[in-house]
């Protein structure tokens, strides 16, 4: 029997008397994975996100007496979802890039959130860039490595055909800018970038150089992703901590997933 | 083939005899062969034959299903040589003797037993007419469903637009049957029938009106058929056979049917009876509609094509008229018992040459003449027949 | 003349709804050839290939020279009414339920005569055109109207009975958002009908086209994914009792072939959509629409499907498009077989290649879209079962017709002539 370090389990007790006592609160940070949810959509000679649709088995009925069960089928990105390096031909070769390979330690940790609520709210095609990351790291520190970061915009509270925000020219929405993406990967050495919007990447994000730069450059650089958050408001600058486990799917390049937060209470409204 | 003159040979040495009707009933819960049962017997108790002498059986029914003829002989406790079952229908009085007198005649059997029959249950009828025949099925019975109603309410359509007949022509012949009928205590009729009532009656199928339609019951009627020795050795009263005929499927090109298979070989009726129209006492024709009444008139030699309705308003249809017609009342009045309406008139009609017709006996009645006609197989009646007979003793 | 109908009033929630019952559905083998011409709104009779004669009722031999070589062949359908009756008590409850019931001799000028229904607006002893069209048995009948086309005659009420008029009647189209949905909600208006629902589905992924559809008169867009369940279940638990005609026109068109260009996902929603789907809503409307067949003026009575015309042979070129298709085209037989006790009309539209973006590249003839409309409309008037949209389509149903085999030859070659 290993002698367990008596801070380790202090720690973890303390966590758990926290949770129990409100100290520390769980939020929500998904969507109800439902059939009409909106789906990434790509031109239409390309392969699409399949949509989430459910079909009974039984229902305590004829095709079984005492139980209700369905059947479900969806991609692995539909819904709120973790995107793994492998799902992006710049992180094709890299170790332990598939959901069923990535260490699971590396699911649990602690997240930045980064506010662009009024600058989403005025522009739909607000961009994450350098100045944007370097003026709340005035206000909030610089960033820490390994850590997740979350662009709040509040289009998790958008529905309907907002949501996507398609216009002839293809999709608006916000999301990082080449250098913006850069600088959270190659500077700050994130471990994730997590979005309230359907891609990591902006609407118009096949525009830039690369195009889709931040699929590029986080799985280019063995980091992950997730989409379709929810409350991103209900969360502190710094502080929380983001639990998001994806399925364990052979060889899968992502999972829909659910992603929750754990908040100091003095945080929450 | 043509075929010489004189060729058919006469019917002499065989004869009708013991003539029986079981009262109708309108509904019965028994099946064909109670009816056909109670026919038989009363025939061969008549003639005061048993069952096992009997040698000869023909018979005919619509709701013997699944029997025939076949299933009839064990059930009944019969040994015949010789066994016939008639599909004609209307026609299968006719078609009975024509067949039994011929066997009787080379001998192929002694004493033939002619009986038709059928039950009535409450859905008979329709179901009946739901699996009549191929064509019924294919191409009349999905237009409407109205089954003989309105294939004769067609014909009768027809008939009045060729040749201007009215209801008033058709109403008399309804009328005078009726009348007879009040003197035929099994009739299933028993109330006078006026003009003014025929006129106003219910419509059933345009033109034709509820005292058109016959009623749909439950009876049956036989007669034997047996040589003319051996009917006299019994001391049975007897008929004789004149002259018969039968053709089936005439003028198939006529586009609506306005005459039937006697056209073709009336001159044969009369030429091998040796008789012409004016020398029959009475006529009996097959009446499930006023129309086809009308046309055995006509196509039976007492007028031309289109003049039977002023033939009917010139004479007296009654049984003390100058023209006896349906004695019994016919079918319209004495009721339809299925196959055995094409008894009826003949049976009558034996009763009425030996002398036997009770209330409905016509003075001095010789010679008479049955008509048969029958099977809408599609939209016409494809059988049809006619026989002369006339009175034994003299 | 023939009373045009009224817009029904609202159904009386009190009264129990009307059963459908069917008239006398037993046929011959022979006599079902009436009924396959019918289902194409063909008049055909036997004719005699030794001696010409042309026949009626339908038999196994020929009248006139006893040979068993009989052919069905389209023939003239102008005759005579020489004799009617009006029909008014009868021992089959289906027409005992609808006395007074006319019914008539007429003798084609071609020779045979024939028992048949006829129109309120024929004169007695007149000249008739006949028509064969199928009854609520689905089965062929001959029907004869009155020479000259006379206003409102379609409304006449044995007439009624043959056809699936979308006059005064509900419709739903299950895709709006295709253009074949927009033509569809366009004829259908014009075709009087009451109100027209347009099945939309992704409400959260816009649509160009929304603003002037939901523009039309009596247009309703209805939310409606016959790929989702729950979707269908829904749509049917709010307007399943107001759907008189339902138009599946939903489709997934993707091009390529088993192997040169498969592609099993789009495959999968092939499947999904033009055969799961039709099976999906055929759960959920099916059994309300089979038990309001007889349901008065607005009465349910068509269900149609959109099959492309290679559902009978597979252009290679949309080989898993053809195979869906030829999925959903047996699965309509099962239906219309399942809905024919509530006497509603099942009509396939087989359509040639429509004119849009999948089908882009192929060369002309392609149908539009409102071409496609008009024919379903004029399907639906006719009460057919089976309808061919475009030259394309209508040759190939006739070489199919002389031989399939000969046919995939054609079709699994060279392009499926196409090139």
């Amino acid at each position: 029997m290993t002698v367990t370090n008596s801070q380790d389990n202090h720690a973890l007790t303390s966590l758990a008397s926290a949770m129990a006592n409100g100290e520390v609160a769980t939020v929500d940070l998904t969507h109800t994975l439902d059939p009409d949810f909106p789906v990434i959509i790509l031109p239409p000679e390309f392969g699409q996100c399949a949509r989430f649709r459910m079909e009974e088995i039984s229902a305590y009925d004829h095709r079984g007496p005492a139980w209700k069960w369905h059947n479900f089928s969806c991609c692995e990105h539909t819904g709120t979802h973790f995107d793994a390096p492998i799902h992006w031909i710049s992180g094709r070769d890299l170790p332990n890039n598939s959901v069923d390979e990535i260490p699971v330690e590396r699911f649990i940790g602690p997240a930045c959130v980064i506010d662009c609520s009024e600058g989403a709210a005025r522009d739909d095609d607000f961009e994450l860039t350098p100045e944007v990351i370097e003026a709340w790291e005035a206000d909030y520190g610089r960033i820490p490595p390994d850590c997740w970061v979350l662009m709040r915009t509040d289009w998790s509270k958008r529905s309907g055909a907002a949501y996507l925000n398609m216009r002839d020219d293809g999709p608006h929405s916000p999301g990082p800018s080449p250098e913006g993406i850069r600088l959270l990967v190659e500077q700050r050495d994130i471990r994730g970038f997590g979005v309230e919007t359907v891609g990591t990447d902006a609407g118009q994000g096949q525009h830039y150089t690369p195009p889709f730069p931040a699929h590029y450059t986080l799985h280019g650089n063995n980091k992950y992703g997730l989409q379709c958050l929810n409350n991103l408001d209900l969360l502190p600058p710094v502080g929380a901590v983001v639990i998001a486990t994806p399925l364990k799917i052979k060889n899968g390049t992502g999972s829909p997933l659910r992603v929750l937060a754990l908040v100091p209470r003095s945080h929450t409204v | 083939m043509r075929r010489p003159a004189g060729f058919r040979t006469a019917y002499d040495g065989v004869v009708l005899a013991a003539p029986v009707t079981v009262p109708y009933q309108r509904f019965s819960k028994e099946s064909a062969h109670h009816w056909i049962a109670r026919a038989l017997r009363g025939s061969l108790a008549a003639a005061r034959i048993s069952p096992a002498e009997l040698d000869g059986f023909s018979v005919a029914s619509f709701t013997l299903f699944p029997d025939t003829a076949v299933g009839l002989t064990q059930h009944l406790g019969l040994t015949p040589r010789w066994l016939d079952h008639i599909p004609t229908g209307g026609a299968s009085g006719i078609t009975a003797l024509r067949r039994a007198a011929r066997a009787v005649q080379a001998g192929d059997a002694d004493v033939v037993a002619c009986v038709a029959g059928d039950t009535n249950h409450v859905d008979s009828f329709r179901r009946l007419l739901s699996s009549f025949s191929r064509f019924a099925q294919d191409a009349s019975w999905p237009y409407g469903s109205g089954g003989p109603n309105t294939s004769f309410g067609l014909l009768t359509d027809h008939y009045m637009h060729a040749f201007g007949a009215t209801r008033e022509d058709f109403g008399r012949l309804c009328v005078s049957q009726r009348s007879n009928a009040l003197r035929n205590p099994h009739a299933i009729m028993k109330e006078p029938l006026t003009m003014a009532q025929y006129l106003s009656a219910r419509l059933i199928s345009d033109p034709i009106a509820l005292y058109d339609c016959v009623m749909p019951v439950a009876g049956a009627e036989a007669f034997l058929v047996l040589r003319e020795t051996d009917a006299v050795a019994q001391g049975l009263p007897f008929a004789c056979i004149r002259s018969t005929i039968e053709r089936h499927n005439a003028f198939a090109a006529d586009p609506v049917q306005m005459r039937g298979g006697w056209a073709v070989d009336v001159d044969e009726l009369y030429g091998m009876a040796q008789a012409d129209p004016t020398d029959v006492d009475l006529v009996q024709t097959y009446d499930d509609y006023p129309v086809i009444t009308m046309m055995q008139i006509e196509d039976l030699g007492f007028c031309k094509k289109g003049e039977a309705p002023a033939f009917v308003r010139q004479r007296n249809l009654t049984i003390d008229g100058d023209f006896p017609h349906n004695t019994s009342g016919g079918q319209l009045s004495a009721g339809q018992a299925g196959a055995a309406g094409g008894y009826l008139g003949l049976v009558e009609a034996i009763r009425q040459v030996t002398g036997m017709a009770g209330p409905t006996q016509v003075a001095a009645a010789r010679l008479a003449l049955v008509s048969g006609f029958g099977m809408i197989n599609y939209d016409r009646g494809v059988c049809s027949g006619a026989v002369i007979i006339s009175g034994g003793s003299s | 003349m023939t009373t045009p109908i009224s817009p029904p009033p609202r159904k009386n929630p009190q009264k129990r709804t009307r059963v459908p019952v069917e008239p006398p559905d037993t046929r011959s083998r022979a006599a079902l050839g009436l009924s396959v011409a019918a289902a194409r709104g063909r008049f055909m009779l036997q004719v005699c290939t030794e001696c010409s004669a042309i026949l009626y009722p339908p038999r196994d031999a020929c009248s006139s020279c006893l040979s068993v070589d009989l052919e069905w062949q389209v023939v003239s359908n102008r005759g005579r009414l020489v004799a009617e009756t009006v029909i008014r008590t009868s021992t089959h409850i289906y027409f005992r339920e609808r006395t007074p019931w006319r019914v008539g001799t007429v003798q084609l000028d071609c020779g045979p005569s024939m028992i048949c229904h006829v129109h309120g607006d024929c004169e007695s002893q007149g000249n008739v055109r006949m028509i064969n069209r199928l009854d609520k048995s689905g089965h062929g009948v001959l029907f004869a109207l009155p020479e000259k086309e006379i206003p409102a005659m379609e409304d006449d009420p044995q007439l009624r009975e043959l056809t699936c008029s979308p006059k005064f009647r509900r419709i739903l189209i299950t895709d709006a958002r295709s253009e074949s949905g927009q033509a569809l909600a366009r004829a259908f208006s014009r075709a009087d009908a009451a109100l027209v629902f347009a099945g939309e589905a992704e409400r959260w992924r816009h649509w160009p086209e929304r603003d002037s559809l939901k523009e039309i008169d009596n247009v309703e867009l209805v939310p409606l994914d016959v790929s989702d369940t729950q979707s269908v279940e829904e749509l049917c638990g709010e307007i399943g009792g107001k759907v008189d005609i339902l138009v599946n026109n939903a489709r997934f068109v993707r091009p390529g072939g088993v192997m040169d260009g498969g592609d099993l996902v789009f495959a999968q929603q092939e499947m999904e959509v033009n055969c799961l789907g039709l099976m999906r809503l055929a759960q959920a409307f099916g059994p309300v629409m089979r038990g309001r067949g007889a349901d008065g003026v607005n009465s349910a009575t068509a269900w149609v499907n959109i099959l492309s015309i290679y559902a009978y042979c597979n252009l290679p070129q949309f080989g898993v498009y053809s195979a869906s298709s030829a999925a959903a085209h047996s699965l309509s037989q099962c239906l219309r077989s399942e809905m024919r006790t509530g006497g509603v009309r099942v009509m396939n539209v087989y359509t040639s290649p429509t004119e849009d973006e999948w089908h882009q590249p192929l060369p002309p003839p392609k149908v539009t879209a409102s071409k496609l409309a008009s024919a379903v409309v004029e399907g639906l008037q006719d009460g057919l079962e089976e309808v061919y949209v475009g030259d394309l389509a209508k040759d190939l149903i006739d070489r199919w017709s002389a031989e399939p085999k000969l046919l995939e030859q054609e079709m699994t070659r060279q392009g499926g002539g196409r090139e």
